[in-house]
């Protein structure tokens, strides 16, 4: 099957073309500023996300899935908890308690991205969670199932026919 | 006023869970009712023609007392609905498997259990 | 001082540390995960030495800022939740072996864990809440774990209710919070102490909605339906844990805080809080023990035994003395070693012999002499028989019933001991005894890591009677009982008056 007949229609896939980029970069900045405007790591991860989920809706699973395979997608799941975890054992031993902020010798600029200490370290990190997280919660009810292989053993598997036959 | 407004909300979800026969309308009836409680918290901080409370060097500070809306509700409901992401993903996906164990979201259907 | 919030740190980190080394290895998930518990279990037990201690996350003073909070009652309950987790993760190196995904369950009982010791140390109202909520949500999904039918229903029914009761805790702190202005535990309580809010019936709304949802979630009568069937659908150290731990870390323990360090017990027995909680409790006592009578599951019988022995715990804190008290926690302690014991004892005998009904076994013992010993050492001491654990609790409890001049209760009490004696008499009949059934008769004892974590926590279950030996009482259990009967002192530690 070729790719150009999976998905929605052609003015679905134009349009997404077009705007998948801008929502992107417009997370990336929720993400970025999240210290200085409203926002932050959970808003912008999930607007990451949302551009996948967007890419999958339009032209079928494997698009996304080529940019981001659900592997990867654990791993910066558990990279990003583990990097908020460690600046905040890295507050405990730099400063005095855990999460304390440590770069306090920073030049204390107003709103610039960097200029808060490790909030904007932690608000990556958790745009980095929330995005692979999300976007695993939706992969996975959207194209996996499972199947029993002998007793009490189960196994995951990719979907392979379209969507699921309605009773 | 508007609280009696959160508790309809919550009673409709209740409503929801408590009758309802399809697991996904059980489901939609706990979403519900997380965001009346999400309502709530956001309620109790507001004033009427309540400022963000962000403070700048120019602001006076009593008068941003006066005005601002309380901030720690929100910094509430942003990590209640987290949980409550979490808690919909969970059902949903559990949902999809016992759809796929019984082929069917009847819940009177759903009954090996005794109990 | 710096070791406090690490007991939250180390297992959250090895819970995302796991996914992300142990892909290609299958041995690398069992490895971590029982370094971490054991690394746990002897942190918790370095942290006697620094009680009371109060911790400031990031530096911010309460009430402003999250506060951890050691006292006596939170270096108890971390020690036994730590044990019975190291010894249910050695367990499990086994055990699941049964399921395909060892790694999404290391991930998952980590989760747990982290959540069960934040809930344990935190001194934040809606950071209980939180911890609360990554302690069942991970329950919720390792009760599915095996998703087969009867498990996702069970999870299913577990999430719905779960929720629904987790969602009036959210209330119950919203309408503190926006009659006090404040989350932290000591400053609610001492601003509810200074003005008339008392008086006000938003407050008793919030109380009811904490009975409500914490009852639910530690399976008090009324609310015990989804127990019986998540604990026994979950895998044997699931089960162990959520029986053993969870119904106490999550339940009992947010009671006992928000109920005595926060409201004061004095404060509620104006409006019968006491007597609510004491009819609770009985009515579990007797219903978990009569619908324990006819089970044929055994996992189905050990959960209803759990709803019974909840009961007795619920009883004992509703007195308010602290004879009450000490017999409250050292039943948690005493059922949760116990209860576990049971469960791992239960899922022993279900790796080996495929089935769970105990008209179907008999005769057990012949060829598996170490499981039916944990099993019974387990099911003695929950009978009340001396000197194992559950006999301290349980006369502990009755003679606070005698002392505070509740004579029906206390003569309740024991009769419904003589219940537990009684169906747990009838497990044991039915299992390890009589003749051996022919299908039965070349089974072998389950492996090895599996029968040393049972003698390990057998062991326990023995001398556990040791902790009310003066010396080691003084350090331990009278520190727990003290902070809870003096709410004051409570105060003057976290705000430092």
């Amino acid at each position: 099957m070729k790719e150009e007949e999976k998905g929605l229609s052609t003015i679905v896939k134009v349009v997404t073309r077009w705007i998948v980029g801008f929502i992107l970069l417009f997370g990336i900045y929720i993400v970025i500023f999240g210290h200085l405007t409203p926002g932050g790591g959970f808003p912008g991860g999930v607007i990451i996300a949302g551009v996948f989920v967007l890419l999958t809706l339009s032209f079928g699973r494997e698009v996304p899935l080529r940019k981001l395979n659900s592997t990867l997608a654990s791993e910066l799941d558990s990279f990003g908890a583990l990097v908020f975890l460690l600046v905040g054992i890295l507050g405990l031993y730099l400063a005095t308690y855990f999460a304390q902020n440590f770069i306090t010798t920073f030049p204390q600029q107003y709103f610039r991205p960097f200029s808060a200490g490790v909030i904007p370290i932690c608000n990556l990190a958790i745009g980095l969670k929330v995005g692979a997280s999300i976007f695993m919660v939706f992969i996975i009810l959207a194209v996996t199932r499972v199947i029993s292989v002998g007793e009490g053993r189960m196994k995951m598997l990719r979907k392979r026919t379209g969507r699921r036959r309605r009773k | 006023m508007e609280f009696i407004l959160c508790f309809f909300l919550l009673m409709v979800g209740l409503y929801a869970v408590v009758t309802k026969r399809n697991l996904v309308k059980i489901i939609i009836g706990l979403a519900i009712m997380e965001y009346a409680i999400n309502l709530f918290l956001i309620l109790i901080g507001y004033r009427k023609d309540g400022i963000a409370p962000i403070m700048t060097s120019t602001m006076d500070r009593v008068e941003f007392l006066r005005k601002a809306v309380d901030p720690l509700p929100q910094a509430l409901v942003i990590t209640s609905i987290v949980i409550g992401f979490g808690i919909l993903a969970l059902a949903v996906s559990i949902a999809i498997r016992i759809y796929e164990r019984f082929g069917t979201f009847d819940i009177n259907e759903i009954k090996k259990l005794k109990g | 001082m710096k070791l406090i919030p690490l007991m939250v740190a180390i297992p959250l980190g090895t819970a995302f540390f796991i996914p992300m080394v142990s892909r290609k290895n299958q041995r690398v998930p069992d490895l971590l995960g029982n370094l971490c518990t054991f690394t746990l279990f002897l942190l918790s037990l370095c942290l006697i030495r620094f009680v009371p201690q109060v911790y400031f996350m990031g530096g911010w003073k309460p009430p402003f800022g999250i506060t951890l909070v050691l006292d006596g009652l939170s270096s108890f309950m971390l020690i036994l939740v730590n044990l019975v987790t190291f010894l249910i993760t050695l367990y499990s190196i086994s055990y699941m072996e049964l399921y395909t995904s060892k790694l999404r369950y290391y991930s998952l009982l980590l989760l747990m864990l982290a959540g069960m010791n934040g809930v344990i140390l935190t001194g934040d109202i809606f950071n209980l809440f939180v911890f609360l909520e990554i302690a069942v949500i991970s329950a919720y999904a390792l009760t599915g774990f095996g998703t087969e039918a009867e498990e996702l229903e069970a999870s299913f029914k577990y999430l719905v209710l779960g929720s629904v009761s987790s969602v009036f805790i959210l209330l119950g702190i919203a309408f503190i919070y926006s009659l006090t202005g404040s989350l932290n535990l000591a400053d609610i309580s001492q601003k509810l102490a200074g003005e008339g809010i008392f008086q006000s019936p938003a407050l008793w709304f919030a109380i009811i909605l904490f009975l409500y949802g914490f009852g639910m979630k530690s399976a008090i009568m009324p609310f015990h339906p989804w127990l019986p069937d998540a604990h026994p659908s979950a895998p044997a150290p699931i089960s162990a844990m959520l029986s053993g731990l969870l119904i106490k870390a999550a339940g009992v323990y947010p009671l006992l805080r928000i109920f005595y360090n926060m409201f004061g017990m004095g404060n509620l027995s104006q409006k019968f809080i006491p007597q609510i909680l004491m009819v609770l409790g009985g009515i579990s006592m007797a219903g978990g023990a009569l619908l324990a009578l006819i089970q044929t599951d055994i996992k189905r019988m050990f959960a209803y035994s759990s709803i019974s022995h909840m009961g007795y715990i619920f009883l004992a804190l509703s007195l308010g003395t602290p004879l009450g008290i000490l017999g409250a926690l050292f039943h948690i302690f005493s059922h949760a070693v116990s209860k576990s014991l049971l469960f791992l004892t239960s899922g022993s005998l279900e790796y080996v012999l495929h089935t769970r009904d105990i008209r179907k076994m008999g005769g057990i013992e012949e060829r598996m002499p170490i499981t039916a010993f944990s099993g019974n050492i387990g099911f003695l001491s929950l009978a009340g028989i001396p000197p194992l654990a559950g006999f301290w609790s349980k006369l502990f409890i009755i003679l606070a019933l005698v002392k505070a001049e509740r004579l029906g209760w206390a003569i309740f009490a024991c009769g419904v001991s003589v219940l537990t004696l009684g169906y747990y008499l009838r497990m044991n009949r039915y299992v390890f005894f009589g003749k051996i059934k022919s299908a039965f008769r070349r089974v072998k004892e389950a492996p090895g890591t599996m029968l040393g974590a049972m003698v390990l926590l057998s062991l326990v279950v023995i001398f556990l009677g040791s902790l009310l030996i003066p010396p080691v009482k003084k350090v331990l259990l009278s520190p727990a009982v003290h902070i809870l009967y003096s709410g004051e002192d409570y105060v003057k530690l976290v705000l430092g008056g």
